[in-house]
Parts: C-alpha cells; sequence; structure tokens
C-alpha cells in the first residue's frame, strides 16, 4: 500500500470533513420544512387522539380545526394568561420550570355529540427519553375522557407499548380526583391495578421505567391544573 | 480482473448468496448481534431496518470502494466511520421528512447503525480492496443476509410473543385464544432474541456441515 504524506492526511481529511458537513447541513436545511410540518400535524393528531377520535395525516389540519373550538393558557394558580399562544407552548421548556412559572395550555373541544371536553397536555421523562402525550377531561373536570401518550425513545416493544390503543384504553373514565376532591393522579401499578379502582391502570410487562416515568409526568403536569379545574368545578 | 467481466459472473453472484447462507453476517460471523436482539420484537421496525442498514451499507461501500486508493491507511477507520455516521444521519432525516411514523418506531435504533459491526466490517474488510461494483453486490448480500435473521426471529417474536403479525391479530381471527393458549411474554423480552438466534445457528449447522469448527 501506498505511502502518504502527513499533508496529503491532512489536506484529505480536511476535504472530507467539509464536503460531509456541506452535505449534511444541505440536507438538514431541505428537510427542515417537511419535518416541522410533520410534527405539527402529529400534534394536531395525538391532540386529537385524547378525545378518540382518529384522524389520518392527511386530514388531520382540518379536523382540528373542527374539533377544537378554543385554546388558552392558564397558570398554576387557575387563572387565564393572556397573550400567549397554546399551541405554540413548548412543553420540553415548561416543565423545566418550577411550577408556579409554567403556563398550562388548555384546548377546548366541542364533539359532535355537542358534550365539551377539555384537553391537556402532559410530558416528562420516561427511561431513555422524554415521553408526552394529551389526556382529556369531561366537563366535570374529573373523569377522563381519553389519553394518549407517546414517545421518543423508549425500547419498541417493551416501554413504546404506552404509545398503543390497548394501554391509553385503561385511562378512559377514570378519575383524578378521590370523593373527598384530593387530588390522587393516575397510578400505573406493575403487576396490575385492583379491578375497579377508579385511580389506577396497569403498567406493561417490561416496560417498568417506562411505566413509572410516565406516572411521575401525569402527577406532574396534572398537579400545575388543580386550581383551574377546582375553580371550573365550583362555578357548576 | 478482466475489464470485461460480465456484471452478474458466478463470482459476484457469490458476493450476494453467501452472506445468505454460509457466510451470514449474524448466524456465521457473530456481528450485528445487538440490534438483531433489540428490533426483533415486531415484524415491521424489522424491515424498516433492514432496508435502512441496506441504504448505509451500500452507500458506504460504494463510497469506500471509489476512495479506496486514496485513503491513507493510518486514517482509514476514522474516514470508514464519517462516511458511515453522515450516512446514517442523512437516513435518519430523511425518514423523519417522509417516513415519519417509521422513524419514530425506529425510534434509538436508526442511529445507532453506525455502531452496527457489519458496516464497518464490510468497508475494512471487503470495499477497501475491491471495485465499487462487486463492492455494491457486496453490500446488498450482506444486509440481505442480516435482514434475513431479522425477519425470521422478529416473525417468531411477535408470532408467539404478541400473537400479531405486522400488527395483524392473526392468532386472535383463528380462535386460538378460545382453546386456552396464551401470549408468551418472554419471547417479547431480548434474552429470547438471542435464544431464537441461537435455535437458527443450530438448525444452520446441522444442515450445512461445513461450519462446523473442527474442535
Amino acid at each position: 500500500m501506498r505511502d502518504f504524506s502527513n499533508r496529503y492526511i491532512f489536506v484529505f481529511s480536511t476535504v472530507l470533513i467539509v464536503v460531509v458537513a456541506v452535505l449534511l447541513s444541505a440536507a438538514a436545511m431541505l428537510l427542515q420544512p417537511l419535518q416541522q410540518r410533520n410534527v405539527e400535524i402529529e400534534k394536531k393528531q395525538s391532540i386529537l387522539a385524547s378525545i378518540n377520535i382518529e384522524a389520518s395525516r392527511k386530514d388531520a389540519e382540518k379536523m382540528y380545526d373542527k374539533y377544537i373550538t378554543s385554546s388558552f393558557v392558564v397558570n398554576a394558580k387557575g387563572d387565564k394568561v393572556e397573550g400567549v399562544d397554546a399551541f405554540g407552548v413548548d412543553m420540553a421548556a415548561e416543565i423545566r420550570k418550577p411550577l408556579d412559572e409554567r403556563n398550562f395550555p388548555v384546548y377546548v373541544s366541542t364533539l359532535d355529540d355537542g358534550s365539551s371536553k377539555v384537553i391537556v397536555p402532559v410530558r416528562g421523562k420516561g427511561l431513555w427519553g422524554p415521553v408526552y402525550g394529551y389526556i382529556s377531561f369531561n366537563d366535570d373536570y374529573n373523569t377522563i375522557f381519553g389519553a394518549t401518550f407517546n414517545h421518543d425513545k423508549e425500547t419498541p416493544g417493551l416501554g413504546a407499548e404506552i404509545a398503543t390503543r390497548a394501554f391509553q384504553k385503561q385511562f378512559d373514565g377514570k378519575k383524578i380526583f378521590d370523593d373527598q376532591g384530593n387530588f390522587t393522579s393516575i397510578l400505573i401499578r406493575k403487576g396490575g391495578a385492583a379491578p375497579g379502582d377508579p385511580h389506577a391502570v396497569d403498567a406493561i410487562s417490561g416496560g417498568t421505567l417506562t411505566s413509572k416515568g410516565l406516572e411521575a409526568t401525569i402527577k406532574d403536569c396534572l398537579s400545575g391544573y388543580i386550581a383551574y379545574f377546582k375553580k371550573q368545578q365550583e362555578q357548576k | 480482473m478482466s475489464e470485461k467481466e460480465p456484471l452478474f459472473s458466478s463470482k459476484n453472484l457469490r458476493l450476494i448468496t453467501d452472506p445468505l447462507n454460509t457466510n451470514n453476517p449474524i448466524t456465521v460471523q457473530v456481528l450485528g448481534i445487538c440490534s438483531a436482539l433489540a428490533i426483533t420484537v415486531k415484524l415491521e421496525p424489522a424491515i424498516v431496518m433492514t432496508l435502512s442498514v441496506m441504504a448505509v451499507l451500500v452507500v458506504a461501500n460504494v463510497v469506500i470502494s471509489l476512495l479506496r486508493k486514496s485513503i491513507p491507511p493510518r486514517i482509514r477507520i476514522i474516514v470508514q466511520l464519517v462516511v458511515i455516521a453522515s450516512m446514517v444521519i442523512l437516513v435518519d432525516q430523511v425518514l423523519k421528512a417522509f417516513a415519519y411514523d417509521v422513524s419514530k418506531q425506529l425510534s434509538v435504533f436508526v442511529g445507532l447503525i453506525i455502531t452496527n459491526c457489519i458496516i464497518m466490517g464490510r468497508l475494512e474488510a471487503f470495499a477497501m480492496a475491491n471495485k465499487p461494483w462487486p463492492s455494491f453486490l457486496d453490500a446488498i448480500g450482506n444486509a440481505s443476509g442480516y435482514g434475513l435473521i431479522l425477519i425470521i426471529v422478529a416473525f417468531f417474536r411477535e408470532l408467539l410473543g404478541s400473537g400479531t403479525l405486522f400488527g395483524y391479530p392473526v392468532l386472535e381471527k383463528i380462535g386460538l385464544y378460545k382453546t386456552g393458549y396464551e401470549n408468551n411474554g418472554l419471547m417479547i423480552l431480548p434474552p429470547m432474541a438471542l435464544i431464537t438466534i441461537g435455535i437458527i445457528i443450530w438448525v444452520q449447522r446441522s444442515k450445512n456441515r461445513e461450519l462446523i469448527e473442527e474442535k
């Protein structure tokens, strides 16, 4: 094999790196609008999924405009925050702030049967990366109407199962406040929830750490809505 | 090598067929085991993974083969890694833009193609010493050999572990659950992937005695 001078090696590596850098940056720039749109469509799909409306990638935007009637932001005291766009709130940034400084987006939806649902986003840590989703409530601000979760990096087949309908369906009809009105959140029980327990669901076998992460996520995020939900319950 | 060697000479064809059986990257060379354990719980991710590995391996093999005479031997491993890593990032970006759902399913494992020993192994052992066309065939062959095992393992793991194929509830439809059958939860855990691969190696060796070592 030919011997190469040090100068050649330096020039070769520099050229290689520049070519690769240009190629990758170009690809990233070109594909970014498409990727961004995918993320937005997915967000709309998830919001719709939490009220049990299955929208395909194509009609997600149309369905979103049809069913989501309003959206606004509240704070931890339960007051509306003016001038913040709920859809544009970056949950990844919000969950790093202390609870009383966060913006809490609320989406209001009116279904075909005229009933009104409130949808709130949750986001936190799973095992390998973030887990996030949306939970919708009936207008008693207590009973869960539907829930949807997703993740970036959970193990396929194990923790990633939180993104399946079978897991999410368990949340329907669960309650986040007990009879005395205390906040219980939803517990994700390893080994299975007791039948009829209104505040617990079954964890995923083989996905214990993801399940725990999701449980903490739900508790943390919903606790910010307690004040707002209580106010709404009192008004009823 | 003569200039007029036909594109699919028997020698070139063996580049594709060997890795499928007698020189399979997983069962004979025992490379790429890690990803074979991780993404074989379901069939669909296994197939997308196979296609992604194929795309990366084909491009990397051809690029390295084209550059083989100008790559300084002292930094060849780094050069190979740079080529593989950029390809993997490209595949990841393209999947995110055009096949968003699948890219979500594969999650971290697309990025982990970089660490797949099969790719590095083929670049170092084959592309550095061969012309682009044979390198191309070699890449196709090895990626298919890898994918073949992945798909076999994923087939059994999904069928026995979840009772589905491509997410379709096969066992439920044929009414097996009514007879008291239950899914084997162990199948979806990584150890069973290793055991499944072990069984494949056993079957393969009992059929093909040349693969059995002297001692």
